[in-house]
């Protein structure tokens, strides 16, 4: 969709607010975190203008065709279930999100993250560093080889564990659009205690979790998931435009 | 209509330096472009502590007030290297920022809009992204006509928003809780 001008005039792209109630809340109490950093003011509705209807288009120099494998870092193969994460980036009306960029990031298979502050006892893996990234096709899909990630402890409330997840960070085409989320796997055993799962509306929350894709394994090689992300739509309101020439 | 279902938000957790490190990331503008500026802050926490595992995320326009984007129907920004995109982490205990002072953007209805910056802030206990705008303290003039400024119930959250003037730029820092909390806008 394309802004137009008429006079002094901008007609704009609209994008959606989701209903609230299926938003993930800023404050959850059983996430310990939330505690100092939530913010406890109602925000402020802010109108969509310029400024919020555009966003970097970040182009293909930020990726190399290596940074979709993230199984074969610093000349050998990563530990682990060998796996394979494919999708397609949505808005909310269905259409596709062409050449936008994802970022994802990942424990290893034993739950550690190569980060300083992450110190638990499961070894790192000198060939992988848990780091990815990918431009969605004119389709909007996308698709990345890794391994499955482990689960990991950490502090929140006694015995805590983290589900196995992957962080996805998205742009869509606009800064109404921006979403940084984590995709689960099915069935995982660890949903009930998370914070972090469960502060997602119970409704919103199949929408988290990848589809076990048996159509996409590869043979003696991968395991596969499948996972859309649906980013806010845009207003199908029509723009006056000089092609909207139906009216023969 | 049907509800819309959007992927749901979910936190950067403590490791987000793993997957949203760029190293040139805090270039809006590269390094030496004439009229450059620096924009510093901190994120603070509850306790007024600054929050070290935060990234702060800019979108702007340039110093015409245009976005390098297809949806601004005026054309292309005329600053090479303008990204419009800033991102920075707050490791060292602050972010930092190199842009060019954005110039006034139109408010679609006619007018125009103060100086401003988009800003989203991403951190571990954040399960959703917080976003706000900084607006310049040496706009007074502009700032007093902005629709977003005005709508804000008192002076006190205007200033909430409002960047004061550094040496070599600006310097802005986000509460997100306390006395002095930002205000933080629902997009
Ligand atoms: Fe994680």
């Amino acid at each position: 969709m394309t802004g137009t001008t008429s006079g002094s005039r901008l007609h704009l792209p609209r994008y959606l607010r989701e209903d609230a109630s299926l938003r993930t809340p800023l404050r959850y109490p059983e996430y310990k975190s939330t505690g100092l950093r939530a913010p406890l003011r109602t925000p402020v509705d802010l109108p969509h203008r310029l400024t919020e209807v555009t966003g970097p288009v970040l182009g293909e120099d930020r990726v190399t065709a290596a940074d979709a494998d993230l199984t074969k870092r610093a000349g050998g193969e990563a530990q682990g279930q060998r796996i394979i994460v494919h999708g397609r980036v949505l808005d909310s009306d269905g259409r596709p999100v062409p050449d936008t960029l994802v970022e994802v990031w990942q424990a290893n298979a034993g739950g550690r993250y190569r980060h300083v502050v992450d110190n638990w006892p499961a070894p790192l893996d000198p060939h992988f560093d848990g780091l990815g990234r990918v431009m969605t096709d004119d389709q909007g899909r996308y698709e990345f080889t890794t391994i499955k990630p482990g689960a990991y402890p950490w502090g929140n409330h006694h015995n805590a564990w983290r589900p196995a997840h992957i962080h996805f960070s998205l742009f869509g085409r606009a800064f109404t659009q921006r979403l940084v989320t984590q995709m689960y796997f099915p069935d995982d055993p660890l949903f009930f205690q998370d914070p972090i799962f469960n502060a997602i509306p119970e409704a919103a929350r199949p929408l988290a979790i990848s589809r076990f894709d048996y159509e996409r394994t590869v043979p003696n090689w991968a395991l596969a998931f499948q996972w859309d992300i649906v980013l806010r739509g845009a207003d199908q309101t029509p723009f006056e435009t000089e092609d909207d020439g139906d009216v023969a | 209509m049907t509800q819309p279902l959007t992927t749901p938000s979910a936190t950067v957790g403590p490791y987000l330096a793993i997957g949203l490190t760029w190293d040139d990331g805090h270039l809006v503008v590269p390094e030496g472009t004439p009229g450059a500026i620096r924009i510093r802050g901190v994120v603070l926490d509850g306790n007024g502590e600054p929050i070290v595992d935060a990234m702060v995320e800019t979108w702007q326009a340039d110093p015409d007030g245009r976005f390098d984007h297809p949806d601004d129907p005026r054309g292309a920004s005329a600053y090479p290297g303008f990204r419009g995109f800033g991102r920075a982490q707050t490791v060292g205990g602050g972010f930092e920022i190199c842009t060019l002072k954005p110039g006034r953007v139109p408010d679609g209805e006619g007018g125009l809009q103060a100086p401003h910056i988009d800003v989203s802030v991403f951190a571990r206990g954040l399960l959703d992204r917080v976003v706000t705008r900084i607006y310049f303290a040496d706009e007074a003039e502009a700032n007093a006509e902005d629709a977003v400024l005005r709508t804000l119930p008192d002076d006190a959250a205007r200033q909430t928003l409002i960047a004061t003037p550094t040496e070599d730029g600006y310097r802005f820092d986000v509460h997100l809780q306390g006395d002095r909390e930002t205000v933080f806008f629902a997009v």
